[in-house]
C-alpha cells in the first residue's frame, strides 16, 4: 500500500467550507437566546465612579444587566497569565488582577466593563447605550518606551515594569566586544499588528438548568485550556459541569488562545439569567479587544571581526504587554523571544535583556511566529548591516557563521537537533537567481526604479513543547498533546485529537498519518476535535505544534492499537503473537501466511464471549474493545529553518514598493502532506510581508485606536504580493518518530526581514521603520538624492 | 417592519423584518443560511459576497428590503445536483481554502469575475480579488483555483 504520509491529499474539510456549510460560532443560534452586547470604556485610562443601569434595565427587550460589581460580588475570577517569569535580580513578575467586567478603573479603550442581555440584537444596543457610566478620565501611558518613566498604572508594579529578564551573560558578552574590529548597531521598532482572524470572536452559551451544566461554543484555539482556565481561576463552574466546544473557527493566529472577558462573562450570566445568550464581536470590537501582536522597541549591537566572524551579541528590549498579562503575553517577548535572537548563527557570547511593560492599550500576546518573528527581525538586520559595513557579500558573511555540526548546542538554550543551513541558502540563491540580481538591479535603474535584494536566514524553535523544560521556565501547564483512537466494531475509527484546527487542516492531515500506521483507507477516519466532551483533555494548537506534537500521539495511540491487535490475532490463528507481521493493514501469520485484516481483529476485540465455535479472541490479561490513548510529551522543541530571499522594486516618485520576487526554502523535516505545507508557508510570508510593508496598530497619545477598522488598518490584499517560489530541504526532526517539523509560523517569521532587507538594499542602506509604507520610502528617496546630489 | 420577497437559491421566501435588515441578516437570521459570513461591517473583507441577479454584491452593506423581488445566490446555492461547481472543485484541487471563513465570499466573487472575464491574467485575478481578504492562503492558491475554474467553466 502507498503511503499516504508525503502524498497531495486534498482536503476532507473542504467540501463542507466550499458549500457553505462550515459551523462557526456565529452560525449557532439556541432556542430562546438572549443577545448580548458589551458596553466598554471610551477611554484609554479612566477612574470608573459609578455605573447607573436603571434605565438601561427598563429598555425595550432588557432582559438583564450585569457589571464589574456582580461579576465580583459572585466571586468570579479574572483572566491570567499563563507563564510566571522571573526578573534578572530574582523577583517574581509583576501582574495586576484583570476582572471580566471592569469595576474599578478601566485600563484600555474597549475594555468591558457591564454587559446587557436583551431579547433581539439592537434591543441590546439600545440597551447598552443607556447604561450611564461615570468616569474620571485619567492621563494615559501609551508608548512603551516612555512607560516606565510615566505615572504607574496598575497598583503595585513599579514604573509599569512587569519584569526585567535576561538571558545569557553580560560579562561574556562584554569581553567578546572588547575584542571585536567592529560593532554593528540598529534601533528597531517591531510594529503592533492586530491578528485580523477573518471570523470575529464571538460565544454562545447554553446553561441546562436542569443538569446545571455549561456549554460554551467559542472561537477558541484550545477548547480544554479555556475550560481549565474558566473553571480553575475563574470559578465559573466545575470542569466536569463545563461544556466548551470550539466548532469550525475561521482563523487565529495566536489571538484566539486567550480566554476572553466576554466568554467568562456570558458563561457566568446564562446561569444567572437561565437563558442561553450568544455575543458576536463586530469587527471593530476585535480591534480594540483581541490581543495584539509585537510592540517591541529594540536596540542590539552585534560584534563582529574584519574578516566577518561574529563575536558576540546583545539585545535590549523593551516588549509592550498592554494593559494585562495575558496567556502567553510574558513569555512570547522571553523564552519564545531570546533563544531565538543569535538566529541560525554560532555566536560565542550573547544576552537578551527585555523589559515588559504596562501601557494603555489591549493586551499584547501570541502572533503567528510569536518572540521568534522579533528575534529574527533582531538578528538579520544586523548581519545584513553586518555584511554591508565590511563590504562582504549577504549569504557569505551568513555562510561564514552557520553551525556545520548537528546537534547544534546554541550559546543561549536551544540544543537543535539536526538542519543544514548551508544547503538551505545554497538552494535559495539557485532558485533566485541570485547571481543575476545586479544585472536585475541595472535594467530597474534605467527604468527610474530602485531594485533591492534582501536576505534572511532563519531557524525556530516550535513544537511547544517539553513539558519539563517550559515547565521549569514558569509555564503553569504542561505542553504535551493527547490523542485517542477508536476502532470501532464495524471497521471506522474516530481520531481524537487535542489540537484544534482553524485553517491548519487537521481533518485531512492526521488521517493520512493514522490512516498509514493503520493500514486503512482515510475515508474509514474521522479526526474528532474542538468538543471536550470528546476526546482526551489537549492543550490545542498554537505555536506549530499540533504536528509535532499531537500528531505523535497520534501515531502512539495507533501503536498501542496495532500491539493490541497484534496480540488477538494471534490467539485468532493461533500462533505466538511473535510469529505475527502487521503490515498494510493485515495481520500475518509468519509461517502459515494465514491473515486476519485489522477490520476483522476489530470486530473479534468487541467479541469476548464464546458461542457455537466461536470461541473468545481476547488473550488472558487483555479487556474487550479495540481504543488506545496516548499522552506525548516531546523530548525537544522541533527547529525549522530556512533562507528566503525577495527582491523589490522602488518607485522613487511615489515611494511604492513592489514585491517583485520572493524565494523561500524551508526545512520542515518530513511533510505529510506538501499541498498544506505550502499554503501555511504562503499565507506565513504573507503575513510577514505584511507586517513589513502594510500593517501597523497605531494608537494617539490619548490611547485611542486609530486604526479600528478595515477603512483604517492596512490588511494585505491579492493585489499586494507576487507568486511566491518555494521549496524545501529536509533534515529529519530526531525528537519525534516521524521526523517532522512545525510549519505554520515559520513564513510570518523568515519573511518581515527578507523584505525589510530587500528594501533598505534598494535606499542604499538607510535605515527604515517597519512598515515601509510609500510615505516613509518616498521620503527616504528623497533624502537619498539629496546624499547622492552632494557626493556628486 | 417591511414585507421582503426575493427568491434566494431558486426558492421564494417572503418574510416580515425590520426596515433596516441587511441581506447578510435577512440570509443568515431569516432563512438559516449561515454560509454567508460577516467579517467586518464596512464592505471591506467580502466574506459576505452573494449574487443579486446574477452580480456579486456584499451583503453587509445591502438593505434587503432595497431589492425586494430580486433573485439572490449565495454559496448554498452553487453546487448542483450534488456536484461542486467548477470553482468549488477548483478551490479544493488547489488548496485554495484553509479556515473557510472567507472562501464563501471569495468562490462568489471569483464565479462573477469568469462571468464577465472568461481568462483573466494573474494580475486581473489578483485586482478583482481586492475586495475579498483573506488572512490564511496569501492568495496564491486562489489565484491558481480562479485560474484552473476558468478552463472549466
Amino acid at each position: 500500500m502507498a503511503s499516504l504520509v508525503g502524498s497531495r491529499v486534498e482536503r476532507k474539510e473542504d467540501t463542507r467550507f466550499l458549500q457553505g456549510k462550515g459551523r462557526y460560532t456565529a452560525d449557532i443560534n439556541i432556542a430562546n437566546q438572549t443577545y448580548a452586547v458589551f458596553v466598554r470604556s471610551p477611554h484609554a485610562r479612566a477612574k470608573i465612579k459609578s455605573v447607573d443601569t436603571s434605565k438601561a434595565l427598563k429598555s425595550s427587550g432588557v432582559v438583564g444587566v450585569l457589571t464589574g460589581k456582580e461579576i465580583a460580588e459572585d466571586k468570579i475570577g479574572g483572566l491570567i497569565a499563563g507563564w510566571a517569569i522571573r526578573s534578572e535580580d530574582g523577583s517574581e513578575m509583576k501582574v495586576p488582577a484583570n476582572p471580566p467586567l471592569a469595576k474599578d478603573v478601566a485600563n484600555f479603550v474597549g475594555e468591558p466593563i457591564a454587559v446587557v442581555f436583551a431579547e433581539t440584537l439592537d434591543e441590546a444596543k439600545e440597551g447598552a447605550e443607556k447604561v450611564k457610566v461615570d468616569y474620571k478620565v485619567l492621563k494615559a501611558v501609551v508608548d512603551p518606551a516612555e512607560a516606565m518613566k510615566s505615572e504607574a498604572i496598575h497598583d503595585g508594579v513599579d514604573k509599569n515594569l512587569c519584569y526585567d529578564w535576561l538571558l545569557g551573560d553580560r560579562k561574556a558578552v562584554d569581553e567578546a566586544f572588547a575584542k571585536a574590529d567592529k560593532i554593528i548597531k540598529v534601533d528597531l521598532i517591531n510594529n503592533r499588528l492586530v491578528p485580523n482572524a477573518m471570523e470575529p470572536r464571538a460565544c454562545v452559551v447554553d446553561y441546562n438548568t436542569a443538569s446545571e451544566e455549561i456549554t460554551l461554543y467559542t472561537t477558541s484555539q484550545n477548547p480544554h485550556l479555556s475550560r481549565l482556565v474558566m473553571s480553575a481561576f475563574g470559578g465559573v463552574a466545575p470542569e466536569n459541569k463545563l461544556r466548551v466546544v470550539a466548532p469550525d473557527v475561521g482563523g487565529g493566529f495566536g489571538s484566539k488562545i486567550n480566554v476572553y472577558n466576554e466568554e467568562i462573562v456570558c458563561s457566568w450570566a446564562s446561569k444567572k439569567i437561565e437563558r442561553p445568550i450568544k455575543w458576536v464581536a463586530e469587527r471593530t470590537e476585535s480591534f480594540l479587544t483581541d490581543t495584539h501582536g509585537r510592540d517591541h522597541v529594540t536596540h542590539a549591537e552585534l560584534a563582529v571581526s574584519n574578516d566577518g566572524k561574529f563575536l558576540g551579541f546583545k539585545n535590549e528590549t523593551i516588549a509592550n504587554l498592554g494593559a494585562y498579562a495575558r496567556v502567553f503575553g510574558t513569555v512570547t517577548p522571553t523564552y519564545l523571544f531570546g533563544p531565538c535572537a543569535t538566529g541560525v548563527y554560532v555566536i560565542p557570547a550573547a544576552y537578551s535583556n527585555v523589559k515588559a511593560v504596562y501601557t494603555n492599550t489591549a493586551p499584547v500576546d501570541a502572533y503567528r511566529g510569536a518572540g521568534r518573528p522579533e528575534a529574527t527581525y533582531t538578528i538579520e538586520r544586523l548581519v545584513e548591516k553586518a555584511a554591508m559595513e565590511l563590504g562582504m557579500d549577504k549569504t557569505e558573511i551568513r555562510m561564514k557563521n552557520f553551525p556545520t555540526q548537528f546537534p547544534f548546542k546554541q550559546t543561549l538554550v536551544h540544543t537543535v537537533d539536526s538542519g543544514d543551513y548551508v544547503a538551505g541558502l545554497e538552494k535559495a540563491k539557485q532558485m533566485a537567481d541570485y547571481a543575476g540580481f545586479e544585472a536585475r538591479r541595472k535594467k530597474s535603474e534605467a527604468n527610474g526604479k530602485l531594485r533591492g535584494i534582501g536576505v534572511s536566514s532563519y531557524f525556530e524553535a516550535c513544537g511547544i513543547a517539553p513539558s519539563a523544560a517550559v515547565m521549569s521556565l514558569g509555564c503553569g501547564v504542561g505542553l504535551w498533546e493527547s490523542a485517542e483512537v477508536r476502532f470501532n466494531p464495524t471497521g471506522q475509527i474516530s481520531v481524537f485529537t487535542g489540537a484544534h484546527s482553524h485553517g491548519q487542516s487537521h481533518d485531512t492531515t492526521f488521517a493520512q498519518i493514522a490512516a498509514d500506521e493503520l493500514g486503512v483507507p482515510m475515508e474509514n477516519i474521522d479526526v474528532v476535535h474542538g468538543d471536550t466532551d470528546k476526546g482526551t483533555f489537549g492543550m490545542g494548537t498554537y505555536g506549530s505544534r499540533s504536528l509535532t506534537v499531537g500528531g505523535i500521539a497520534i501515531v502512539n495511540a495507533c501503536k498501542k492499537i496495532v500491539a493490541k491487535g497484534k496480540r488477538v490475532a494471534a490467539k485468532m490463528l493461533e500462533v505466538n503473537e511473535d510469529e505475527i507481521e502487521f503490515k498494510d493493514g493485515e495481520f500475518v501469520a509468519l509461517k502459515s501466511n494465514k491473515k486476519k485484516t485489522i477490520g476483522e481483529v476489530a470486530f473479534a476485540c468487541y467479541l469476548p464471549g464464546q458461542r457455537d465455535e466461536m470461541k473468545s479472541p481476547i488473550p488472558e490479561g487483555d479487556e474487550p474493545g479495540l481504543i488506545e490513548s496516548s499522552f506525548f510529551d516531546p523530548a525537544n522543541f522541533s527547529f525549522p529553518a530556512g533562507s528566503h530571499i525577495c527582491e523589490v522594486e522602488i518607485d522613487p516618485d511615489t515611494g511604492n514598493v513592489k514585491v517583485e520576487k520572493y524565494t523561500a526554502v524551508d526545512d520542515f523535516g518530513r511533510i505529510v502532506n506538501p499541498m498544506i505545507v505550502e499554503g501555511q508557508v504562503h499565507g506565513g510570508i504573507a503575513q510577514g510581508i505584511g507586517q513589513a510593508l502594510h500593517e501597523n496598530t497605531q494608537y494617539d497619545e490619548t490611547g485611542q485606536l486609530m486604526t479600528a477598522s478595515y477603512m483604517d488598518y492596512t490588511m494585505p490584499r491579492a493585489d499586494n504580493f507576487p507568486e511566491f517560489n518555494l521549496g524545501f530541504t529536509c533534515t529529519h526532526a530526531t525528537s519525534n518518530p516521524l521526523g517532522v517539523k512545525g510549519c505554520g509560523e515559520a513564513g510570518a517569521i523568515a519573511s518581515p526581514p527578507t523584505v525589510m532587507n530587500a528594501v533598505i538594499d534598494a535606499l542604499g542602506g538607510q535605515e527604515i521603520s517597519m512598515p515601509a509604507t510609500a510615505e516613509k520610502v518616498w521620503k527616504a528617496c528623497k533624502t537619498m538624492k539629496k546624499s547622492n546630489a552632494k557626493a556628486a | 417592519m417591511t414585507k421582503v420577497t426575493l427568491e434566494v437559491n431558486g426558492k421564494k421566501f417572503s418574510k416580515e423584518v425590520p426596515d433596516h435588515t441587511l441581506l447578510s441578516v435577512f440570509l443568515r437570521d431569516n432563512l438559516n443560511l449561515t454560509g454567508t459570513h460577516v467579517g467586518c461591517d464596512t464592505s471591506q473583507c467580502g466574506a459576505c459576497v452573494v449574487h443579486v441577479n446574477g452580480k456579486s454584491i456584499k451583503s453587509c452593506s445591502t438593505l434587503a428590503a432595497d431589492i425586494e423581488g430580486s433573485k439572490v445566490t449565495t454559496i448554498e446555492g452553487l453546487a448542483k445536483d450534488g456536484r461542486l461547481h467548477p470553482m468549488q472543485a477548483a478551490f479544493k484541487k488547489t488548496h485554495g481554502l484553509q479556515c473557510g471563513y472567507c472562501t464563501p465570499g471569495m468562490v462568489m466573487s471569483a464565479v462573477d469575475l469568469l462571468q464577465t472575464k472568461k481568462n483573466p491574467s494573474d494580475q486581473e485575478i489578483r485586482e478583482w480579488l481586492e475586495g475579498n481578504i483573506c488572512r490564511c492562503t496569501g492568495y496564491q492558491n486562489i489565484v491558481a483555483a480562479v485560474k484552473e475554474a476558468a478552463t472549466k467553466m
